[in-house]
């Protein structure tokens, strides 16, 4: 029983999104795991580490979460505390960032 | 666009009912249950940020930290068990996709699915955690000798990395059995043919958040 709705412009089936979110999802983790396999300078890999992982969590929250056909002002009022995350990351990171400085 | 096009249909259904909002329009087009879901799982979103925030702290404080391939196996359990969280989560996109298109059977299909890969994620942190305490991982710091190769010569075991690895998985392991046990019941009320469209795409959205999380645990425990 696999619906086929959708127009002859190659459209797919109703859950074909999820199918290409997956996919796209394991491509990346593979990136990710394959970044740490290959020799790159240290600053590099957790730089592309980050983004990489920030792709996946926007697929996730747009895609699977269906953020991105709510309406726009709940996307915003949702996204706009994550704020607070940097906010909180950019509290603690001073101590981290210090230690290190420290012992040098 | 099938799915905008249904999106929007809800919304009209949503703003002819009568609602709390005596005759005005609810801002945001989404019912309290999934508003709500969402406050929490931002909320949820900060606890994670902390202990994360937290462990990169310890991290640099502790100057020196185990080469984590020594520790964990990437490879064969810490991958797929991600593998298996990423394909979890499409499968609750599917459940959700198809209890909006009111096929019962393939809902409760999808979400036992969904079950099965929860599980599966679980049983091999389970095992996870049974070869790490082993090795002489505790909440504490370490136990008994430290495996060849994991640190420089001459270098302690910092007591932050077991910590921080039981108290980060931890947390998100109970968060994955809370969300077996809600797509259980889900998945009862949905044979039962006693669950809404909207419930089980609220359920979704509690397990999407479970693999977001995960996204960055993988990340910063296993791979940085």
């Amino acid at each position: 029983m696999a619906p086929h709705g959708g127009s002859a412009h190659t459209d797919g089936p109703w859950y074909r999104t999820y199918v290409v979110v997956w996919f796209w999802l394991l491509v990346i983790t593979v990136l990710e795991v394959g970044a740490v396999a290959v020799t790159l300078p240290r600053a590099l890999l957790v730089t592309l580490l980050v983004v990489l992982s920030l792709m996946k969590a926007a697929l996730i929250v747009a895609y699977f979460m269906h953020l991105r056909y709510e309406r726009l002002n709940f996307i915003f009022a949702v996204l706009a505390p994550a704020i607070l995350i940097v906010v909180l990351v950019a509290g603690v990171a001073p101590d981290g960032v210090n230690a290190v400085l420290l012992r040098r | 666009m099938e799915q905008v096009g249904q999106v929007v249909q809800r919304t009209e259904e949503q703003v002819l009912e009568p609602s709390p909002w005596g005759g005005g329009q609810s801002p945001f087009a989404v019912s309290w249950p999934k508003l709500m879901m969402w406050l929490f799982l931002l909320s949820d979103a900060l606890t994670f940020a902390a202990l994360l925030s937290g462990y990169m702290v310890a991290r640099l404080t502790a100057g020196v930290w185990p080469h984590q391939a020594a520790i964990f196996n990437v490879t064969f359990v810490v991958g797929p068990m991600t593998f298996i969280l990423i394909c979890s989560s499409a499968t609750m996109a599917v459940a959700v996709g198809a209890a909006r298109r009111g096929e019962r059977r393939l809902v409760v299909r999808y979400l036992l699915l969904t079950v099965l890969g929860g599980l599966a994620f679980l049983g091999m942190q389970a095992y996870e955690w049974t070869h790490f305490i082993r090795e002489g991982g505790r909440l504490t710091g370490w136990a008994g000798h430290v495996p060849e190769g994991v640190l420089p010569p001459g270098a302690a075991m910092p007591a932050m990395f077991p910590a921080t690895f039981f108290v980060t998985t931890g947390f998100h392991g109970a968060h994955v059995t809370s969300g077996v046990i809600y797509l259980l019941v889900k998945a009862v009320q949905a044979a039962r043919g006693r669950a809404s469209a909207e419930s089980v795409e609220i359920a979704g959205l509690y397990w999407h958040f479970v693999d977001l999380v995960w996204v960055f645990i993988f990340t910063m425990l296993y791979l940085i």
